[in-house]
């Protein structure tokens, strides 16, 4: 299985890239990144990485409760669009949502807190893994029903069109949300009005337990807006490259007030849905083949490698900085103490 | 520093499990997602993954174990440059110590901690001191209503309202009429007949700031959007730890309206009012939907505002001044009396007062208090005229069970019930889906008849 099904067909400029109704529009070549983005890249995603990995440590641990989603795997959607949007551009998306704040450049400390339910978390612990919201960062949830983001984040992107502000939403949801009533009643109005909204479909094959091939009739998800003209592409979503020229060709398209743009972002996750899932509805060898072929990290780090851009020391000094903070954010979690039991009866009306 | 690896645990109930096989051998070195071993619970065979990366310095649990408990150390994980010699260490080196995990014992001790005193909702503002000389003017609700947005979009430019039909067609039961002509289309917004997508779209823009009124043709639609009202509107403020909410107005017809049959006919006031995060409001007369509708788009909480059809083209008097506005959560005594008290609200206040009026003919003395808003409940009014007259009825065209007339039972039972002189009866709508054929959806329906009966029932005087 290729992690990209087309990712490099096609030129970047604009006159082939431009979409002409739902015309599957080729997807622009990757970008090739300087020194500085592809180490950018690489500590994002490392970070993401490395909290991720801590927090299922800290699940195992019996420190982390109800139901935890991790994003291993799937780094280099939430970085690569992080890179291409400008400030002000909101995020919204699903309980897979830890490494979008990370992304968002939200206090790691926070976020770990929030995971353990602990009062300096970002929703005072009383909103957990799957909701967590920064307004300062412009990140608006962590939504635990699946769809419900996509119509939430086509109001957000109302909102920007209403008050011209110039910026644009963008809506993840997975590739089993994607068959939500939801989604199609938010896609028209979208076209219909010009919204400027990208839907990111995060295709990490499976929802649950369920591939993709078992749950939609068609299933190259990028033409699930062929009906109401929206503009739509498959992505190598393992390369950050790849993710980020996407994305810059989208917002661009959304922000010039040509409505909505889809991207399906084809990418894996590694662990199980949530921690309890003990994954049986896939082969270790299909698992283990993405890791070692198609890994986003590991991709930019022999990159990076190859181009001298840092040595096999620096890097490993990356790690250890990285992992520091890490260890920081699940210190704190650990330490922090539980909300305060007046929190209880707070924040229900204001 | 040698590196404890811990049982796991792999889903929210796991307390032990058996530690089926080791994947890995003492000396092996891993990286971090290894698969180091696989463990059993009564639902599931699991990996463990190592976290760190190194090599297994000990293993302390043989594979095959069975009934190993969570966060047990089941090996030791050498660091680069580590020999087995720094075991030893480890196992001197003080267990690094844990918080207090969320875990079993905590919430233990948790439960023994007092819960903390439920708010005591402020004191509801009083209405409004009309001036004297104030001109009263007829109006319908329906043009109460329409004037009621009007002038709050007139006063904020973050106020929008969208729905099917509601601009050009100017509203399926023309409630915005003419706003259309005064707003332009960008804040009055004819939308595809898509409520969930609608509701969801609407929502999404509160959080963002706005202040959007999004009208249903008529609540029974609604049901298709009731996640992003209640999973959504309802709770996103507590969910961001008070960062963000959604500042707006879900509102149109409600209940029944007349020979339209089973689906077009439910009044969902209880459902909206067991939900924390939601204002819910049911106006009856003209003031009441000018005053409070006005209040519920510059309240910065998610309102549902349930309208009545039948009552949209009666006329009342109403105040004409500027800015006329009602408090939420303040119950209006719509009329005084001694012996029983009518609770009502919604075109339920329409058999209520209608019966007040028949009963005083009769030498009873009713007592009609207008709920105007559900939650949050007026209980205090309400107790107030019960412990005057120690009787009580309330008048409802909902379905009888778990309606808000149960709920006012519920609350004047255990506020005030040596002050009762009779159980407290309700009128509603029969536990029927409405009928269509005329002589039985009168039948479903509450009449003035039950209420003058109840009343007489009540008081002892049948
Ligand atoms: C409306 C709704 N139905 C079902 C669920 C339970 N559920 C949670 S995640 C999930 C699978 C979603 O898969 P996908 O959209 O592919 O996202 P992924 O988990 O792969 O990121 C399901 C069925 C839910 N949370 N909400
Ligand atoms: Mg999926």
């Amino acid at each position: 299985m290729a992690a990209a099904t087309k990712s490099t067909a096609g030129s970047g400029t604009k006159s082939a890239s431009r979409s002409r109704g739902a015309a599957k529009s080729a997807a622009p070549a990757i970008v090739e990144f300087d020194k500085d983005q592809e180490l950018h890249a690489y500590r994002e995603m490392l970070q993401i990485r490395r909290f991720e990995e801590k927090a299922g440590q800290l699940y195992g641990m019996g420190l982390i409760g109800g139901f935890c989603h991790l994003y291993i795997g799937q780094e280099a959607v939430v970085v690569g669009m992080q890179m291409a949007k400008v400030d002000g551009d909101q995020m919204i998306t699903g309980y897979r949502d830890h490494g979008h704040m990370l992304a968002m450049d939200l206090d790691p400390k926070g976020v770990m807190a929030e995971l353990t339910g602990r009062r300096g978390g970002l929703s005072k612990g009383k909103g957990g893994s799957m909701h967590m919201f920064s307004k300062e960062k412009h990140f608006y949830g962590g939504h635990g029903i699946v769809g419900a983001q996509v119509s939430l984040g086509t109001g957000l992107g109302f909102a920007n069109k209403y008050r011209e502000n110039g910026n644009v939403a963008m809506a993840f949801f997975g590739d089993g949300a994607s068959n939500q009533g939801q989604v199609y009643e938010s896609f028209n109005m979208a076209q219909l009005w010009k919204i400027p909204v990208i839907y990111v479909i995060e295709n990490n094959k499976y929802g649950m337990g369920t591939s993709v091939e078992r749950s939609s009739a068609n299933t190259d998800l990028s033409q699930r807006g062929a009906s109401f003209g929206i503009p739509g592409e498959q992505v190598d979503g393992m390369d950050v490259r790849a993710v980020m020229a996407a994305s810059q060709k989208a917002l661009e398209h959304c922000r010039s007030g040509k409505g909505p743009y889809i991207l399906e972002m084809i990418t894996y996750r590694y662990r199980g849905h949530s921690m309890s899932d003990p994954a049986k509805y896939r082969s270790k060898e299909e698992v283990q083949k993405m890791r070692t072929e198609h890994d986003p990290i590991e991709q930019v780090r022999k990159r990076v490698l190859d181009n001298g851009w840092a040595t096999e020391d620096e890097l490993k000094a990356l790690d250890k900085d990285v992992r520091a903070i890490v260890a920081e954010a699940a210190e704190f979690a650990q330490t922090d103490p539980e909300p305060d039991v007046s929190e209880l009866y707070t924040d229900i009306l204001l | 520093m040698p590196i404890d690896i811990l049982m796991p645990a792999l889903s929210p109930t796991m307390e032990e499990g058996k530690l089926a096989k080791w994947l890995k051998a003492e000396g092996d070195s891993v990286t971090a997602g290894d698969v180091i071993a696989e463990i059993e619970t009564d639902k599931a065979t699991m990996e463990v993954e190592a976290v760190e990366e190194g090599t297994i310095g000990k293993i302390l649990v043989p594979e095959g174990t069975d009934a190993v408990k969570v966060n047990e150390k089941i090996a030791i994980l050498l660091e680069e440059g580590e020999d087995a010699s720094a075991l030893d260490k480890a196992s001197e080196a003080a267990a690094p110590a844990q918080s207090a995990p969320a875990g079993k014992e905590n919430a233990e001790a948790e439960t023994a901690a007092p819960l903390p005193a439920a708010p005591v909702s402020s004191e509801p503002a009083d209405d409004p001191e009309i001036p004297d000389g104030t001109p009263m003017k007829s109006s319908t609700v329906r043009e109460a209503l329409r004037d009621a947005m009007a002038e709050e979009m007139r006063r904020d430019g973050d106020v929008f309202v969208m729905g099917e039909e509601v601009a050009e067609y100017q509203g399926a039961y023309k409630i915005t009429q003419g706003l259309l002509a005064e707003f332009g289309d960008k804040r009055v917004i004819d939308t595809p007949i898509t409520e969930h997508g609608f509701a969801g779209m609407g929502v999404g823009a509160a959080m963002a700031g706005l202040k959007p009124i999004v009208e249903f043709m008529t609540f029974n639609f609604a049901m298709q959007a009731i996640d992003q009202i209640i999973n959504s509107a309802a709770k996103t403020l507590y969910m961001s730890g008070g960062q963000m909410g959604a500042p707006m107005v879900f509102r149109g017809p409600n209940g029944a309206a007349a020979r339209v049959g089973a689906q077009h006919s439910q009044d969902f006031a209880s459902w909206y009012a067991s939900v924390p995060g939601l204002t819910v409001i049911q106006p009856y007369s003209a003031a009441d939907a000018k005053g409070l509708l006005k209040a519920a788009i510059r309240n910065p909480n998610p309102v549902v505002f349930l309208e009545n059809e039948i009552l949209y083209g009666q006329t009342f008097e109403i105040p004409d001044m500027d800015d006329f506005i009602l408090p939420i959560g303040k119950a209006k005594v719509e009329r005084t009396g001694s012996d029983v008290t009518l609770v009502s609200w919604s075109i339920g206040m329409t058999y209520a007062l209608k019966a007040a009026d028949q009963l005083a003919e009769q030498g009873i003395s009713a007592e009609v208090i207008n709920l105007r808003t559900i939650r949050p409940l007026d209980i205090d009014t309400v107790i107030k005229s019960v412990k005057k007259t120690g009787r009580l009825v309330t008048v409802e065209e909902a379905y009888p069970m778990c309606s808000v007339s149960s709920e006012i039972a519920f609350q004047v039972q255990e506020k005030a019930f040596d002050y009762l002189d009779a159980p407290i009866l309700r009128v509603t709508g029969k536990d029927v889906p409405m009928p269509y054929a005329a002589n039985l959806e009168k039948l479903a329906l509450p009449n003035v008849q039950e209420v003058i009966d109840a009343a007489k029932a009540v008081t002892y005087t049948a």
